[in-house]
């Protein structure tokens, strides 16, 4: 039993820089609060379902910018759902850097948009890996209570 | 001859022998030529003496001279027949020399003197003249005055009564007495004014009805003039004593006395001699005199003849308004009568209604209390649709029943508008989805314009507002029989005031409050212009109305004018004839609420509190989105709350999935208008708006535009991203209760 505090520690401290470190905002703190019993796996469910989304979208806007003619409508429907699912879980980070990105597509700014999809597409991996291992803390500490 | 005298006496003798008989009678003549050449002087200086007035005294001792000396002369001529002395040669030649002297003086003088004479007689002459027109005209002078002083007196004496036969008595006896006169008879027209009928006579004390026709020459000769007109005794109107033919009838005299009328006087003009009337009065000199009408006995009478017309015509309106007076005492007695007559109706009308009011609202109040508590429990989807029936019927038939107590409160004045904070667009889309069945059986087409400056909440009394709406509506819709219903819903602009239309509306505008215009434009059946003021009052149907469609209680508009009056507004109806279509439009006053009143709708999470529901007992939503990521996360935390969520990824299967059973759709309006787009589609998949899910945005734009747009498709809320657990538990107690949330943005 001793051994499952400082992991449960080490997991609020984890959670806790996070947040300091703008990583997630308190819509985090929601998803969290939605989970219950009835729901045991809602957040990571719904990550999940973030990471897939967010892929496939970044994937499409590589796409999309490197054609000839570049549809910048597209573009900015992309940047706009990859807003909305980041905004819906808390990856606030990535939330910032799409407004960003939306901006150079209304401009049509071809070069703000490569820029802005290079730091989407680095926020992104940064909170996908800051959340991956979020979520092996709680499956340890899930698991060593048993 | 006695004496011889010595031819030294130095006599002288006369030259010729003496005839002795013409000696004699020279001597005898020279004697009286002396003698009466002595007594003129003595004759004139008497005569003088007795006279005042003798300017030439001169003249006269002059002459007195001559003589005197010419009679001295023939005297001492006496001496000389004889022989005589020297010395009387000498006296004789000294008188003769100066009788010589004198007398051409005297001759010379008299040729100043006798013109001087002669022009004194002419003086006089016409100084006799003069006199006698100076005469003349004081004569004329004096009976003018006496003329005027008679006419005074009569005019006072006519004058100083109001009463007309005291003034025509007067008149005739003073004239009577004035000139002196035999007869004075008074002629007035009958009715018909056809005949003259002899009305007054000074002598007789009762006239009989003796008539005469109007139109004989003498009297239109008398009438056409306003002169006194000499007429023979002989005629009809003068004939007033059986003559006896002993003695000449006296000279008559005739002249009109205008009857005026009030309508006959204008101001600044003297009445004009067209239609009028007149009177004839005759007036008789003794028989037996020898008088004649002077000319100032005619003017007195033409003078006279116009006083009285005018005293009558003062005791004329004098009775007028005399009647006029009482008639208007005897109806204010009435109408005091009428008064509180419709007074003890009044009363006795509101005590029935009060009585009424409350025996009718118990068990009203038991129905619909008792069926609202009914749907709370469980039932099943029948028999929930059987206690929603009854409730909206009981809801209907409390809403009559308050229509005719609002009524009556409306017209004591004790009615008061209530005051909420409420949604304007709200109201219009409960309007509209109560009329739209009835619009699209008659297959009418149903058009809502809101502007797009309207507030989305408003302060003032929601319900009347709805019914006033929903009466218009329901007017049109039930007066048309094909066409289309246009309702629109503006802000007015002040300017749009000054409508002739509305005189007396001045609306005072402020910055709490706005003015509301509605305008609803039917094609239907129109009303014929002459109708409309008609159309407000109680109970009256036009009789254009020919439907069998359901009649109303006559009281719609009526009522619907009293609350938009209340709402310090105005109500109107134009319509271009029968068959033109008909625009009511009303403009009614509302409270803007302020930000205050906004945020206590708008959506603050709400505190946990006993009375918020805190589990929705699986309460049907909808969840369209076509982000998965989003959608969990909705999903989540409608699961979370208790909901039994459907989740749609895109509008055709939203569309696919949606059903009565859902109570909520919340749908994601982010991308574009597709979430538009899908609510309409869902508004008009469902037909009954009971059936109808509540429709709800969920957005992160914080755009006004984004709302106004949501409020046009008829969406029933909007809520902001993100959304958190309180913040939807609160969203979903507000939505239940008032159907309607529209965050603040």
């Amino acid at each position: 039993m001793d051994g499952m505090v400082p992991l449960q520690k080490q997991l609020l401290d984890y959670t806790a820089s996070l947040f300091q470190e703008g990583y997630l905002d308190d819509q985090f703190n929601q998803l969290q609060e939605l989970q219950d019993e009835s729901n045991p796996d809602f957040v990571v469910e719904v990550v999940t379902l973030f990471f897939e989304d967010a892929d496939r979208l970044l994937n499409e806007l590589s796409k999309a910018l490197v054609q000839e003619s570049i549809d910048f409508r597209r573009l900015d429907a992309h940047v706009h759902q990859l807003k909305g699912s980041s905004s819906s879980i808390g990856a606030q980070r990535v939330q910032r850097v799409c407004i960003s990105f939306r901006n150079c597509c209304q401009e049509q700014n071809i070069e703000g948009c490569l820029k802005s999809l290079q730091q989407v597409k680095h926020e992104y991996s940064l909170v996908k890996t800051k959340l991956e291992t979020l979520f092996k803390m709680e499956e340890e500490v899930v698991a060593g209570r048993g | 001859m006695w004496f011889k005298a010595p031819e030294s006496c130095n006599c002288i003798e006369p030259q010729l022998p003496a005839d002795e008989l013409l000696v004699k009678y020279q001597y005898i003549s020279d004697f009286f030529i002396a003698l009466a050449y002595f007594s003129i002087p003595l004759e004139l200086i008497y005569f003088v003496k007795k006279s005042a007035v003798f300017p030439y005294r001169w003249v006269l001792v002059q002459f007195g001279a001559f003589i005197v000396l010419c009679g001295a002369t023939h005297l001492i001529n006496l001496w000389t027949f004889t022989i005589h002395t020297r010395t009387v040669a000498m006296v004789m030649t000294a008188a003769k020399v100066l009788t010589a002297v004198v007398s051409c003086i005297t001759a010379l003088m008299l040729v100043h003197i006798i013109p001087d004479l002669l022009s004194v007689k002419t003086r006089e002459l016409f100084l006799k003249n003069k006199a006698a027109e100076l005469d003349r005209e004081m004569g004329l002078i004096r009976t003018q005055e006496e003329t005027g002083r008679h006419v005074r007196m009569l005019t006072h004496e006519i004058r100083s009564t109001l009463d007309r036969h005291t003034i025509l008595k007067t008149t005739l006896i003073e004239l009577g007495r004035t000139l002196a006169l035999e007869e004075c008879a008074l002629w007035m027209p009958t009715r018909t004014g056809l005949e003259l009928q002899l009305a007054y006579t000074l002598r007789q004390q009762n006239p009989v009805g003796y008539t005469v026709p109007i139109h004989l020459p003498v009297i239109n000769q008398v009438f056409s003039s306003n002169r006194a007109v000499k007429i023979s005794p002989n005629c009809p109107v003068a004939r007033l004593r059986p003559h006896t033919g002993k003695y000449m009838p006296g000279e008559v005299v005739a002249v009109r006395v205008p009857l005026l009328n009030l309508s006959n006087f204008q101001i600044y003009d003297w009445p004009e001699v067209s239609t009028r009337s007149y009177a004839l009065m005759v007036l008789m000199l003794p028989s037996d005199s020898a008088r004649q009408w002077h000319v100032h006995e005619l003017e007195l009478v033409e003078v006279v003849a116009d006083q009285v017309a005018v005293a009558l015509s003062h005791a004329a309106i004098l009775e007028e308004s005399m009647r006029a007076r009482n008639m208007l005492m005897e109806q204010n007695v009435a109408l005091d009568l009428a008064r509180r007559e419709a007074e003890t109706a009044i009363h006795a009308r509101n005590d029935f209604l009060a009585v009424m009011n409350h025996e009718m609202r118990t068990p009203m109040h038991a129905i619909i209390a008792l069926s609202s508590l009914l749907q709370e429990t469980e039932l099943t989807a029948e028999q929930r649709l059987m206690v929603e029936t009854i409730l909206k019927s009981s809801n209907l038939l409390a809403t009559l029943i308050n229509d005719v107590l609002d009524l009556s409160q409306l017209e004591d004045g004790s009615l008061q508008l209530e005051t909420t904070t409420f949604s304007l667009h709200a109201v219009f889309r409960e309007v509209l989805s109560l009329i739209k069945p009835v619009a699209s059986v008659k297959k009418l087409s149903l058009t809502l314009h809101l502007a797009s400056d309207l507030p989305a909440y408003a302060v003032g009394d929601d319900k009347r507002l709805m019914q006033t709406i929903l009466n218009v509506v329901g007017n049109a819709v039930k007066f048309s029989k094909e066409g289309s219903i246009s309702i629109s819903a503006v802000v007015a602009k002040p300017d749009s005031f000054k409508d002739a239309r509305i005189p007396e509306f001045h609306p005072v505008p402020s910055d709490s409050h706005f003015y509301l215009r509605v305008q609803v434009k039917d094609s239907g059946s129109g009303i014929n212009p002459q109708d409309i003021p008609k159309l407000f009052t109680k109970f009256a149907q036009s009789q254009a109305v020919t439907t069998k469609g359901p009649a109303g209680s006559g009281l719609g508009l009526a009522i619907c004018r009293r609350f938009v009056n209340l709402m310090e507004g105005h109500i109107w109806i134009e319509s271009e004839g029968i068959g033109k279509g008909c625009t009511v439009t009303f403009i009614v006053r509302l409270g803007i609420p302020d930000r205050s009143n906004e945020s206590k709708l708008a959506f603050a999470p709400k505190v946990l509190g006993n009375h918020v529901t805190t589990n929705f007992g699986g309460l049907k939503v909808l969840v369209m989105d076509d982000n998965g990521v989003n959608r969990s996360v909705t999903k989540g935390l409608l699961l979370h709350l208790g909901c039994d969520v459907t989740t749609a990824g895109s509008s055709e299967e939203c569309l696919r999935i949606i059903s009565p059973e859902h109570r909520m759709v919340f749908m994601d309006v982010c991308t574009g208008l597709d979430g538009y787009e899908l609510a309409i589609r869902i508004q008009e998949k469902f037909k009954k708006r009971q059936d109808r899910p509540l429709i709800v945005a969920l957005t992160g734009n914080t755009n006004k535009v984004t709302k106004e747009n949501c409020m046009r498709v008829g969406m029933d809320g909007l809520i902001l991203k993100p959304v958190s657990v309180d913040k939807m538990r609160g969203v979903l107690s507000e939505l239940l209760e008032h159907r309607v949330l529209f965050e603040a943005i």
